[in-house]
C-alpha cells in the first residue's frame, strides 16, 4: 500500500511536516511554549526534565532530545536553551544536523530574557515554516511507517477486540516491510514468557525477558503491591483484576508479528519489522519515547477512552468499547466494537485499523489534534532529581 | 440465542461478560462455536469476570489460557472474579 509522506534530507517519511520547537530543559519549556504559539506550523515540545539529575538521566534526555528532533514529522528544528542546564545541547544540535535538517538554537540567559529570546525565536521559526510548506507530500511505500503502539485506559474490551484488531494490522504493516515499536514494558508483566516464544532468536528474548525483570525489581523495590498503580482504578473499574490479565491483553497489539530486537527508551530502531522498546506505561513517556525512537505515526487503543495525543506525532484512537465510542466522540477515530459479539470479523476490523493507519499517515487529522489534545508529553527518567 | 459473556480459551476457568448480566440470570456463556449456561449469583457489570466452576483459595485463576492471578478465597460457579476474591502474583513488592 501506499501513502502520502514528506521524503527528508535523511531517507525518513514524516506524515506531518511541522517545525520543531524544542525545550531543553524545564526552565525552557515558557519560551519554547509562546514561540510556538505564534508561528503558524510550528508546535512546541516541553517537559519536565534536563537539569539537576543523574549524569546517565541527562544522557537519556540529551538522546531522547536529539531522536524527537531527528523524528521525520519534523522539518526542521529550533531549539530553546536555559543556558545551564545538564542537557548537552551541542549534543542535540549536532544530532538533528548530522541527518540534514536545518537546526537552530536560541539560549535565555545570552539572549537577555524571554521576551528577547522569543522574539528571536518566532523569527527563526517563521523562516523555518515558510521553507517547510514548500516540501510537498509524495507517495511513499507503507514500509517507510514505523508505526508505535500504545493501548491506555485499558478495560477487558482492549484485550477482547481492540488490541487483537490493531495485531491483525500489525501483522499486514510488517508483511510489507514496516516499522512497529512495541513498548509498555510493565504491561508484559504476566505474558513474557508468551512474548519471549515471538522473539527472533533466544538471545532477543533474554533481553526481552531481563528489561521486564528489571521493571518489576524497580517495582518491588518500594515494598508495596504495585496493583492500584498498575493495572490502574480506572482499569479495575473495567474488569481487569491483575497486571498479568492487563498484560495478556495489551500483547495482542503484535498479532502473531516475530519481535526482531529490543531497545532501550527512545533508541532509534536499526532494523525493520517489530522491535521492543523499554518505556513505562504512562502516556506521555510513552509517547516521546516512540516519538524519540522515530515513530511517524501511533495507533493508541483504548477501553474506557483515554484522549492523549503528541503535538507531532499523530495518535489514532481505537475503542472495543461501544459505550466509550457513543460517549467519547471528540477523542476515538475508530471503534471495533462490533468483534465483541460476532458482529463484525477481527480481520474485518484489523483491515479498518490499517486504513486509517494508510489515511492518517497521508494527512487525515486525528480526533486529537483537530481537539488540539497533543499535550502527553515528557522524558522517562528512572533516577532521582537531585 | 444471545451471548451474555465469552470464554477466550477452552481451559480458562472465568468467562468475560460483553454486556451487563443481573444477578439471578442464567447467563449464555460462548465457549467457542457452544454455549453454556451460568447462573450469575451477583450483578456482573460488562467487561467483568464470573466463575465457570469452582475455584478453591488458592487455585490458580486462568484466562487466555494463561495464568492471571491466585484465589485468596473458594469463588463458586458464577460468582464475580475481581480485586475482592483473586491477587496478582507479580510485582508484589509486599511479600518480598
Amino acid at each position: 500500500m501506499k501513502f502520502l509522506g514528506y521524503r527528508r534530507p535523511d531517507g525518513g517519511v514524516g506524515t506531518r511536516n511541522y517545525v520543531g520547537v524544542l525545550s531543553t530543559v524545564v526552565c525552557a519549556n515558557e519560551v519554547a511554549r509562546a514561540i510556538a504559539g505564534q508561528v503558524k506550523g510550528a508546535v512546541a515540545f516541553s517537559h519536565q526534565q534536563g537539569c539537576c539529575q543523574t549524569p546517565p538521566d541527562l544522557e537519556r534526555v540529551t538522546q531522547a532530545l536529539s531522536g524527537l528532533g531527528r523524528n521525520p514529522n519534523l522539518a526542521a528544528v529550533l531549539l530553546v536553551s536555559l543556558g545551564c542546564e545538564g542537557t548537552d545541547v551541542a549534543q542535540v544540535a549536532k544530532s538533528i544536523a548530522d541527518c540534514g535538517k536545518p537546526v537552530q538554537i536560541v539560549v535565555i540567559q545570552e539572549e537577555g530574557g524571554a521576551a528577547k529570546t522569543t522574539a528571536k525565536g518566532v523569527l527563526a521559526a517563521q523562516q523555518m515554516a515558510v521553507a517547510a510548506s514548500k516540501i510537498p507530500r509524495v507517495e511513499c511505500a507503507s514500509s517507510e511507517l514505523v508505526l508505535g503502539l500504545k493501548c491506555g485506559s485499558s478495560d477487558t474490551t482492549s484485550g477482547l477486540a481492540a488490541n487483537p484488531a490493531l495485531g491483525e494490522a500489525v501483522e499486514r504493516l510488517v508483511a510489507e516491510g514496516g516499522s512497529v515499536i512495541l513498548g509498555e514494558v510493565t504491561e508484559v508483566i504476566g505474558a513474557e514468557h508468551l512474548l519471549a516464544r515471538q522473539c527472533k532468536d533466544e538471545n532477543v528474548a533474554r533481553e526481552l525477558l531481563s528489561l521486564v525483570e528489571r521493571m518489576e525489581q524497580r517495582v518491588k523495590a518500594m515494598g508495596v503491591d504495585m496493583r492500584g498503580g498498575q493495572p490502574t482504578p480506572g482499569n479495575i473499574k473495567g474488569g481487569l483484576t491483575t497486571i498479568e490479565e492487563k498484560s495478556l491483553g495489551a500483547i495482542a497489539k503484535i498479532g502473531g508479528t516475530v519481535i526482531q530486537a529490543v531497545y532501550e527508551y527512545g533508541h532509534r530502531p536499526e532494523v525493520k519489522g517489530l522491535v521492543f522498546m523499554d518505556s513505562p506505561g504512562r502516556e506521555p513517556e510513552l509517547l516521546t519515547g516512540m516519538a524519540a525512537a522515530g515513530a511517524n505515526l501511533i495507533v493508541f487503543t483504548t477501553g474506557r477512552g483515554a484522549p492523549q495525543g503528541f503535538p507531532f506525532v499523530p495518535v489514532i484512537k481505537v475503542t472495543g468499547n461501544e459505550v466509550t465510542w457513543k460517549k467519547m466522540q471528540d477523542h476515538m477515530d475508530l471503534s471495533v466494537h462490533g468483534v465483541m459479539d460476532g458482529e463484525e470479523s477481527l480481520t474485518h476490523a484489523g483491515q479498518r485499523v490499517y486504513e486509517s493507519i494508510i489515511e492518517t499517515a497521508s494527512g487525515v487529522e486525528t480526533k486529537a489534534e483537530v481537539s488540539g489534545y497533543v499535550q502527553a508529553m515528557d522524558i522517562y527518567v528512572t533516577g532521582p532529581v537531585i | 440465542m444471545r451471548r451474555d459473556a465469552i470464554v477466550i480459551k477452552r481451559q480458562d476457568n472465568v468467562a468475560t461478560a460483553i454486556r451487563d448480566i443481573p444477578a439471578g440470570k442464567k447467563a449464555e456463556v460462548g465457549v467457542g462455536e457452544q454455549s453454556v449456561g451460568v447462573t450469575v449469583s451477583k450483578d456482573i457489570l460488562f467487561g467483568h469476570k464470573l466463575a465457570l466452576r469452582l475455584i478453591r483459595n488458592g487455585e490458580e485463576i486462568i484466562k487466555y489460557g494463561t495464568v492471571i492471578g491466585r484465589a485468596t478465597q473458594d469463588i463458586q460457579p458464577g460468582e464475580h472474579v475481581h480485586v475482592h476474591n483473586v491477587e496478582s502474583t507479580r510485582g508484589r513488592g509486599d511479600l518480598a
